[in-house]
This record gives C-alpha cells, structure tokens and sequence, in this order.
C-alpha cells in the first residue's frame, strides 16, 4: 500500500503535510494584495480621499482602545442587514478600516457595535459613560474606567509610533515631499495633522478645540480615546454616492 | 499494561512529562479560576472594582492565554513528549538539556504573556495579544519543540511512524507558520508594535490564524493524544487503519480554509467567505471520520464505560468533539452565521470544543499517565467519578445558558415592531442576557471545582509515588 511508504519517511511526510496546510492559506489570503476591487476606491467629487490615516490624539486613542481590551466586547463592523442599517448605519467598507493596524472589527457584541460611533453622542456623554457607564445606562455590564480621565497621556513616543505606522504603510508624512502627496491625496488640513515632526503640537491642538474631556488645561487619555471614538465610521460621507456604487465591490 | 513499571527511568525521558504534567493541573486551575471570575464580572460587573489589571478587557487574554496555551499547550507537550518515545521506542533527541529549555521557555511565556495581559501591553488580536518579544521566545522554544519531537520520530526503533506522531507533527508545523506569519510586526518599543498588516488583510491573516489555532493546536494534536490514549485504555487496536490515513489528510488539508466563516458578511471580499463555508461543511466529514474512530475503537468493549471512569472521560470528550463539530460546519452556514454571529452562541460553540472535546480528553490522558509516570495507583477512583459529572454538568450548564442568550439575543437584534422600527434598544439584550450570564457563570464554577478535585486527587496520587521505577508501586487498571 502506498501510504506505507509516507509512515517510514519522516522527510516525505513533513513535506507532504506541509503542501496540504499551506495551500488554503495561500488561496485566500495573497489574492487580497493584488485584486482590486478588495477595498473600495472612495473619493470626494474633487478627487480627495475620504478615509484618512487618524490624526496621532486619535491613533493614542486607538491604542488606549487595544490596551484596554475594547475589542473583547465592542465590535466595528456593522453587516449589510436591514436592522444593522436602522441601529447602527450604514454597513462597514472594507475601505474605512484599511489604515487599522491592527484591525478592530471583533468577534462579539457584548456592548454595540462602535464602527460608526462617531457623533452619535456627545463628548460629555461619553466621558460620563466611560467613567460610570451604569449612571448613563443602568443595565449597562461595561467597567467603569475611571483613570483614563485621571491619567495624563503619555506622548513621549508619539512621533515613534507614528515612524513605525508610516513603515507598515500609513501615510504619516516625514518630508515635505510627502507633506505634498498627502496635501494632494487628503486635502491641506488633513495634510497638516500627518506631518510626524508637529505630532505635539497636532495634538495638544485638537485637544484644545475638541475639548474632549471637559478639562482643557490638562492632556489626558481620556481626551485621546474619546477622540477615536468620536472620529468612528464618520469619514465617509455617504450621501455622495449611489446605493449601489459599493454594492460592486463587494 | 501492568508492564509499565519495568521501564528503566533511563530508557525514556520521564522526567520532562512529569514537569509538563504537574504544570497542566496548575494552569488548568488557574485558567479555569480566571475563566469563571471573567464570567461572573459580566454577570456581576461591580465585580472589576474600578482596577484596571483585573477588568473583563484585560483578564479575558488572561483566561484564553492561560487555558489554551498553559493547559493546553503543557499537557500537548507532556503527552506528545510521552507518545512519542513510546511509539518510537526511543528516549527523546537532543537531550534532556533541550527538553528542559523547552519546559522553563513555554512556562515563561505564559506568565510573560499575562503579566502584559494585565498591564495592557496588547497586540490587539485576539488570542495573539502577546507582544513581539514574547512572540519570539515561542518561536524560539517552537523550534526546540519541532527539533526534540521530529529528532525522536528519526531515530525512532519502529519502521512506521504512529498515527499519533502525523498529527502531533502536523500541529508542530503548522503552529510554526501561522504564529510566524500571523504575528508579522514592526515594534515601537519592548511593549508595543505595530502589524503589518491592516484592515481586510490583517483581518483574514487573523482569523486563517485564530481557526487553525482551534485547528492544529485544540484539534490535530489532541487526536494525536487521542489516538495513543482511547486505545491504551481500552486495551484494543484503533477501529480503522483505513480511516486515520483519510481522515488525518482530509482534516489537514481541509482546515486551513475555513477561517473566513468568521469574517462572514464583513468587508471581506464575498468569494473568501463562500469559500471557507463550503469547506467548513467538508470539514464535518474528516472531523467526524476522528471521532467514529475513537469511539468505535471502544466497539466490543463497551463495558468500560459502566467501570472505567477514565474511559468515560475519554469518550465523552470524543462525543463532544463530535458535537462541535457538527455545530461548527452549521454556523459557518452564512445564514446561520447572520444569526449567530457576535453572540454568546460562539462562546457556547467554543466552549463545547474546548471544555468537551479539548479538557476532557487531556483530564483522561492524564489519569491515565500520572500512576505510570510515578509508579503508583491512582489515589481515588472515586474522586475521578466526581471529577467526571462536576465536568459533565458544567459543560451542558455553559453550553445551554450560551445557546439560550445567543439565539435569544440574535433574535431580539434583528427582531422589528409592527411599524418597521428596531423592536429593542441593544441595551434591553443586554439586560435579557443577564440569568444566563449567571448560569454560564455557574456552569464554570462547577467545571471548575471539578478541576481542584482533580489537582487534589493527583496531588495525593503523585505523593505517594515516586519517579524511581521498581519501587513499592504497583501497575495501575
């Protein structure tokens, strides 16, 4: 029989189980580099684009979400179904989360889904609700995270981050050339808050007129995550397009 | 099997599956405690007490880290580091230096790993938070591994490998590729990194990763366990040669595909999402082709069930592999998976592969080696009985609070009022959820305490043995 020649040959049998285990992967996975219709094109009738890196309060934000542990209970990606449209909005594009590194999108909804947050409530709101979420919603199971608002965000590695998220592929700019793509591709504002030599004072500015917190002379974690979560599914402005421009990419 | 007891301790490497195996009942004990306190905070959330080391979103890597690669992880070690030199008949490669580095290396990592667990230090992966240096002590102690189980099968004294040994080998390689490629990374500092990847990629590069975890890790390699040990202790062959060839490929081959029916209806392109439906349906036919052999291996001796407690375990845990399984392909079913996805039903599903299949089998394996790996008998036979139903009744406790929140919950989501309006606010599911989060609770309690008789059992069973073969001891049933 000729599988007894595969059991008295370690060598042919590693080789053999490491062609069927690899092919799988190989299939769904590289085509996703290269097709690519896999993350739709979404730009404003100027030509700009819609989805822009998070400027570098909201990218502290993002990873005080991941420290914390946000993604065990709070999804963000909202699923085209009708009762997910009238809860939630509009279902999530592949586009919206393609400078997440890592992706968020999550596995279970303990709490709702977050993918399109953004100015669904108020700053005030949500820093209550952080704080003690059973004093805004008694039934509520979420913990309460009082340090954030006491906790002063460390932004001594800032630009640090921001090298190495320009080395995976966001587009953080470290030289005027770039300044200029980015001023082309995102428009001049957006430009201005990718710029990683300025990423201090980016931030201590967006904290000051979002006043996130409610405490303008202090720069806490709580200013930074309520600024991601307040930037949440809200880039893309969607009265732009037709019902079924993202239909085709799907 | 009464020879045990004549194997000199220099034949074989005992002493490492000893260390392997004492630390199963520790991490078991304490991934189990974290489990059941993480449940009840979502029952009870006054219990995260405002302190950030001990909230759901951090003890929750805690849990799965300590479970799936403490206990997990340490009893595939003990057991594969067993079955290997006695199906080879040969004292493990590379020495017993080698064989301790990987021991004091993957226990490192497990604490390594909670402790940044608890401090935040996160990935943001689910079951891959471990940050990049960690990451590289497990592909370093990943290698040792590989280097130690293949080395031994190579200067194996049989002509044939063991079926055990293609499954233990095929989870030692494939857990090397997808810890290597899923955890591609670019650090910021010693505690934080950044992916490559982003977005849809990052997305299916995690989940092919996170499935084929449950794959080759929760899977492959405890039906290598299996296949050594429901013949040990039923004293008979494995049902079918036939069938372990077909389904071992099958399986391997086929598993690798499906990780995207955790991505259905998400920006994934559609065609990844098909694809890995249709081979999760295939998936149930190699799936159920392990457990028919198992199970059928018992045929003409099922007797044992009634006086064998061991047995019990063993085959009980392939009933729940077939279980899951069965319920696995169906929720990959997309509109199944519309239901049941972002649910407690997943958690349920996870649970009855994890607490069925994956501890109760590794429980069984364990009874079964501890009094031949310390020349005794097993303290009390009775206690294994207990062990059994406290288990038994706190897996069906979890997995029907989950079914009952799950589909209730993914009913009330998408249930509407006669005038076209969402029916319920989300936070009235989550108030809904709350008796059965109590009952899941429970379920683990009971689970739980099953595990601390055990420790104690085994505790008392390793006392009065000794490592010295030939000594006072007698051969166990």
């Amino acid at each position: 029989m000729k599988h007894d020649k595969i059991e008295r040959n370690v060598g042919l049998m590693l080789v053999l189980t490491m062609i069927a285990i690899s092919i799988g992967g190989l299939v769904e996975i590289v085509p996703l580099f290269f097709l690519k219709d896999t993350v739709e094109t979404v730009k404003t009738a100027d030509g700009k684009d819609m989805v822009r890196p998070y400027t570098p309060l909201e990218q502290h934000g993002r990873d005080i979400y991941i420290r914390e542990g946000c993604y065990l209970c709070h999804s963000q990606m909202i699923r085209p179904f009708r009762d997910e449209a009238l809860r939630y909005g509009h279902y999530s594009l592949a586009a919206e989360s393609k400078y997440d590194h890592p992706f968020q999108w999550g596995s279970k909804r303990t709490g709702p889904d977050l993918a399109r947050v953004g100015g669904k409530y108020s700053n005030d709101w949500q820093v209550q609700h952080l704080v003690a979420p059973r004093s805004m919603v008694p039934e509520s199971v979420m913990p309460n995270y009082p340090w954030l608002l006491s906790t002063k965000l460390d932004i001594s590695d800032t630009q640090d981050r921001m090298k190495v998220l320009r080395m995976v592929g966001v587009p953080y700019s470290a030289s005027e050339a770039e300044y200029e793509q980015n001023v082309k591709t995102f428009g001049e504002d957006v430009a201005k808050t990718l710029r990683i030599e300025d990423a201090e004072k980016t931030i201590s500015a967006q904290a000051q007129v979002g006043n996130f917190d409610n405490n303008p002379d202090e720069l806490t974690e709580m200013d930074a995550l309520v600024a991601y979560l307040q930037v949440l599914g809200t880039m893309v402005d969607f009265k732009q397009f037709d019902d079924d421009y993202f239909a085709r990419f799907r | 099997m009464a020879t045990t007891n004549v194997v000199t301790s220099d034949q074989y490497n005992y002493d490492i599956v000893r260390k392997f195996t004492i630390m199963t009942l520790v991490w078991g004990a304490v991934g189990m405690l974290v489990g059941v306190y993480i449940a009840s905070e979502l029952a009870f959330p006054i219990l995260n007490f405002d302190i950030p080391y001990i909230t759901f979103g951090r003890l929750r890597p805690v849990h799965t880290g300590a479970v799936i690669f403490g206990f997990g992880g340490s009893a595939l070690f003990a057991t594969s580091y067993y079955i290997v030199q006695r199906t080879c008949q040969a004292r493990l490669f590379g020495g017993a230096g080698l064989a301790n580095f990987t021991f004091w290396g993957w226990q490192s990592i497990i604490v390594l790993a909670a402790l940044g667990d608890v401090l935040g230090y996160s990935q943001g992966w689910e079951y891959a938070e471990m940050e990049w240096p960690i990451d590289l002590l497990i592909a370093v102690v990943w290698v040792a591994y590989a280097v130690i189980f293949i080395g031994t099968v190579m200067k194996r004294k049989e002509p044939h490998i063991y079926v055990a040994n293609w499954f233990y080998m095929a989870f030692i390689l494939a857990t090397a590729i997808l810890h290597i490629f899923h955890n591609l990374v670019i650090p910021v500092s010693l505690t934080k990194s950044y992916p490559l990847m982003a977005g849809v990629q990052d997305a299916m590069t995690q989940w092919w990763y996170g499935h084929n975890a449950v794959g080759f890790f929760l899977t492959a390699a405890f039906l290598g366990m299996m296949y050594y040990f429901v013949p040990k202790q039923a004293g008979r062959p494995v049902y079918s040669y036939r069938l372990s060839i077909v389904h071992f490929w099958a399986l391997i081959f086929l598993y690798m595909w499906a990780g995207t029916h955790h991505l259905h209806w998400t920006a994934v392109p559609d065609w990844t999402s098909t694809l890995a439906a249709t081979f999760s349906i295939m998936l149930l036919l190699p799936s159920w082709g392990g457990m028919i052999n198992g199970i059928m291996t018992l045929s003409g001796a099922w007797d044992k069930l009634r006086t064998d407690p061991i047995m019990r375990f063993l085959i009980v845990s392939l009933s729940f592999y077939g279980m899951s399984t069965f319920e696995g392909p169906m929720m990959s079913l997309k509109d199944v998976n519309a239901l049941s996805h972002y649910t407690d039903w997943t958690v349920g599903h996870v649970h009855s592969g994890a607490l069925g299949w994956v501890a109760m089998i590794s429980f069984g394996a364990l009874y079964h080696m501890i009094p031949r790996l310390w020349n005794t008998q097993i303290h009390s036979q009775k206690l294994i009985n207990v062990h059994f139903w406290l288990a038994t009744i706190g897996i069906l406790l979890y997995i029907v609070a989950m079914w009952i929140s799950g589909i209730m919950q993914g009913l009330m989501w998408r249930a509407f009022d006669d005038f076209g309006n969402l029916q319920y606010s989300f936070v009235e599911t989550v108030a809904a959820m709350h008796p059965f989060y109590a009952m899941r609770a429970l379920g683990g309690a009971f689970f739980l305490t099953g595990m601390v008789i055990m420790v104690y059992n085994m505790a008392v069973t390793i006392r009065k043995g000794s490592t010295v073969a030939g000594s006072p001891a007698t051969a166990a049933a």
